[in-house]
């Protein structure tokens, strides 16, 4: 069994880097990008945790998994108990482990990375989650001692599933709604196959419905059931949609044959699977030269799609410079370490097409930067005259989101803001509607997995007080 | 999974399916659609809804084997399950009393009228239906249509049944001759919407069309199914999926249904070769 190294040795380590597909090879599939480590790599970066009295890493992780605990076991071999210590908190930890921004969060705060060398903890989380996968590990049982309040869950995205997770743990019944055909919201519609394989959220998901959670698909709250319908059924609400919809450029030419949203792009991708026409149905049209306009993660996801759809060349188009790129450093390494081209400080006025409705380019403009904006990022300013047609016969707008207003056309007494997100109170997520709750991009905007994680555990929390004060929608109703 | 209760072969390729989804019964509307998966594998897509029975909890569509999907959907029998069935979708028909109204139906848009203009009669307007197909064969619903409208008129193309020609020039007709006439609704292909749109033009009539465009979710979520009305761009899923006719860039949203033309062909040769469906004469 391994052991616990002392002091100046764990301090000397450098961190276990993690092996990847090579980019001239991952191009071509749509296989997981990193691989993983193996368990002597695991227990090699392990052994560098500190073990700290006052755990700072645990600050950062919204999912408030017992980091040095779990690190610990991995050190003593103990993959199994490990496992348990995460799930204990999170239910997701093979998609946190590989989804969250970690370098923003656990190990932004861990004490050796002010030497900037911190535990690899999402890759350890990764590690563990997988080790349990492939040894059928069993996870959390359903509660004994399960209570008769009913909660429904609307969405099954992170917040969603992880609400409904925490909520099953203290024994609620729980019924989580899905407007599609595959529980997993942006895990299964938004993140691509390279960097979440589907059979891991499946696997996930399943787990969260081992604890007792009732898994409704197809079923659209705001169409096929009202929120009011719901106030007559349960106990309590959270609402957990996601922001849906998708926001265009509003420039000319949008309309056109070869434009997508990042939405559409890669929900035919992912949720579809597109990438397998046609031995499944649904086709997606890719050409030679595909330009994404955005920089954030999605966009990365979508320029990294193309490419491994067969685009000869897959640029992003970007209005600011490097420096303000919103993607995870490690999206934007990979997506150029496969050849993605970026095209900073240019921003697209209209797409040009034939008169079959292809688009035949992209005219924009050269932009540089001003004084700082409201965000405080230098505003990007147009270059007079700089007009450029950019060669593209296709085009992906990955520019953010909006509300999609379905549900809370459905939800009388539950106020939105002016774009259309819940307003929720911050500590309880609670909303204007006392005993519906809200958390995750339908009051956040689009953010990220783990604040969405981070919201369903408030909520769930929430939830638990204000049921056990004895309050109900249903009596209210 | 979703029991299809009962199946019907209407002519050759068109077929009629009550399917048992209690809770979307409840709630649909006439001007609906549902969104729908055969198989795991399968595409999603849109139909409009052409009938439902509140107390047996049934929705009926109405389609054309005319690809992969529907030629699947097809080979489905009564007593087996669809993947996925979801719903209602859209915004429903506006049903006021207008006064005098045409409903012009064409393909499996005969179908989708069928609602609206059993709704409009109720709401005590005076219901022409004009109902169009190539030949006898394919006229679908006339029984039910008589029953809901006040005038019926079926033409075919070939003259083989009722007038020969066009529902256009059987719609030109009635509005050079009936002044009363309010407002329109169109159904059908593409082209039969626009063609419609184009003549009610010059008469102080509304038109509404009703767009069936590619989707994905159909929940407004991907944007696969935007359209032009006016100067902006519309979701028929959230939006519509019925538009003012004259607003509609009838150009951009043919372009748009046509952009997986190839990809269709190749995915219904693709079904076609692996034979999966063994019941052509069913």
């Amino acid at each position: 069994m391994a052991k616990m190294i002392d002091m100046k040795e764990r301090t000397k380590r450098e961190q276990v880097p993690m092996r990847e597909q090579l980019p001239s090879a991952r191009i071509h599939n749509f296989e997981e990008v990193p691989l993983g480590y193996t368990k002597e790599e695991a227990i090699y970066e392990a052994q560098r945790c500190l073990q700290c009295k006052n755990p700072t890493c645990m600050i950062g992780c919204p999912a408030e998994i017992n980091i040095p605990a779990f690190i610990r076991l991995v050190v003593e071999e103990d993959f199994e108990k490990a496992y348990l210590t995460i799930l204990k908190t999170d239910a997701l930890p093979a998609v946190t482990g590989r989804v969250c921004p970690q370098e923003e969060q656990c190990q932004k705060e861990c004490v050796l990375n002010k030497k900037g060398k911190p535990i690899a903890i999402g890759r350890l989380e990764r590690f563990v989650a997988d080790w349990a996968r492939e040894n059928k590990i069993k996870g959390i049982e359903k509660s004994d001692s399960q209570k008769e309040q009913k909660v429904a869950v609307v969405g099954s995205g992170p917040a969603g599933l992880t609400c409904a997770a925490d909520l099953a743990k203290l024994g609620y019944q729980v019924t989580l709604f899905e407007a599609l055909h595959k529980p997993g919201g942006v895990l299964v519609y938004g993140i691509p196959e390279f960097r979440l394989p589907k059979s891991i959220v499946e696997y996930e998901v399943a787990g969260i419905e081992k604890l007792g959670v009732k898994v409704v698909c197809n079923q659209v709250i705001g169409a096929t059931k009202s929120v009011e319908s719901l106030k007559k059924e349960f106990d309590a609400i959270f609402l957990a949609n996601g922001a849906g919809a998708p926001r265009f450029m509003n420039i000319p030419g949008e309309n056109r044959n070869d434009v997508y949203s990042a939405n559409e792009f890669l929900t035919r991708s992912n949720l579809m699977k597109a990438y397998l026409f046609p031995e499944y149905d649904t086709p997606i049209k890719i050409r030679k030269k595909a330009a994404t306009i955005g920089a954030g993660n999605v966009a990365m996801d979508a320029a990294r799609t193309a490419l491994r759809l067969g685009a000869e060349q897959s640029y992003i188009v970007y209005r600011r410079s490097r420096a303000e790129v919103p993607a995870r450093a490690e999206e934007v390494h990979h997506a150029e370490e496969e050849g993605i081209v970026f095209h900073f400080l240019t921003l697209p006025v209209k797409i040009l097409g034939d008169e079959e409705g292809r688009v035949t380019g992209m005219e924009c403009l050269r932009m540089e930067l001003g004084e700082p904006d409201e965000s405080g990022r230098r505003r990007p300013v147009p270059i007079p005259n700089s007009n450029f047609v950019l060669e593209v016969d296709m085009v992906i707008d990955a520019i953010g989101t909006m509300a999609n207003p379905i549900v809370a056309r459905s939800a009388t007494g539950v106020e939105v803001n002016q774009w259309g997100y819940f307003k929720v109170d911050k500590m309880t997520r609670m909303t204007t509607c006392e005993g519906i709750f809200a958390g995750g991009d339908i009051v956040r905007g689009s953010a990220t997995v783990i604040s969405a994680v981070g919201d369903g555990k408030f909520a769930a929390r929430a939830i638990d007080e204000y049921l056990l004060s004895g309050k109900s929608l249903r009596k209210n109703s | 999974m979703y029991l299809i209760k009962k199946k019907t072969k209407l002519y050759q390729n068109m077929f009629s399916m009550w399917v048992e989804v209690p809770e979307i019964a409840q709630t649909v509307q006439p001007g609906q659609f549902v969104i729908l998966m055969t198989a795991k594998k399968g595409e999603r897509i849109p139909l409009t809804v052409a009938d439902y029975d509140r107390e047996e909890g049934l929705v009926q569509i109405v389609f054309q084997a005319v690809g992969k999907t529907t030629e699947e959907l097809s080979c489905i029998q009564e007593g087996e399950y669809l993947y996925s069935f979801i719903g209602p979708l859209g915004h429903k028909t506006e049903i006021g009393l207008f006064g005098t109204v045409v409903l012009v139906g064409g393909g499996t848009g005969i179908a989708c009228i069928h609602p609206i203009a059993r709704g409009l009669k109720e709401a005590g307007n005076r219901v022409i239906a004009i109902i169009g197909a190539r030949n006898k064969e394919l006229i679908i619903m006339e029984e039910e249509l008589k029953k809901v409208s006040d005038e019926l008129i079926v033409t075919t193309d070939d003259g083989s049944y009722g007038r020969k020609g066009f529902v256009t020039q059987a719609l030109k007709e009635k509005l050079d001759r009936d002044p009363s006439i309010k407002k329109i609704w169109a159904i059908g292909p593409p082209i039969m919407m626009k063609v419609t749109t184009n003549l009610v033009k010059s008469y102080p009539v509304d038109i509404i069309v009703s767009l069936n465009t590619i989707m994905v979710d159909g929940t407004g979520m991907c944007g696969s199914c935007r359209v032009t009305i006016g100067n902006e761009t519309k979701f028929v899923c959230t939006d519509g999926p019925e538009f003012d006719g004259r607003l509609v860039d009838w150009d951009e949203f043919m372009h748009r249904n046509n952009r997986y033309q190839k990809e269709e062909k190749e995915s219904w040769q693709h079904f076609k070769d692996e034979s999966k469906c063994g019941c052509k004469e069913g």
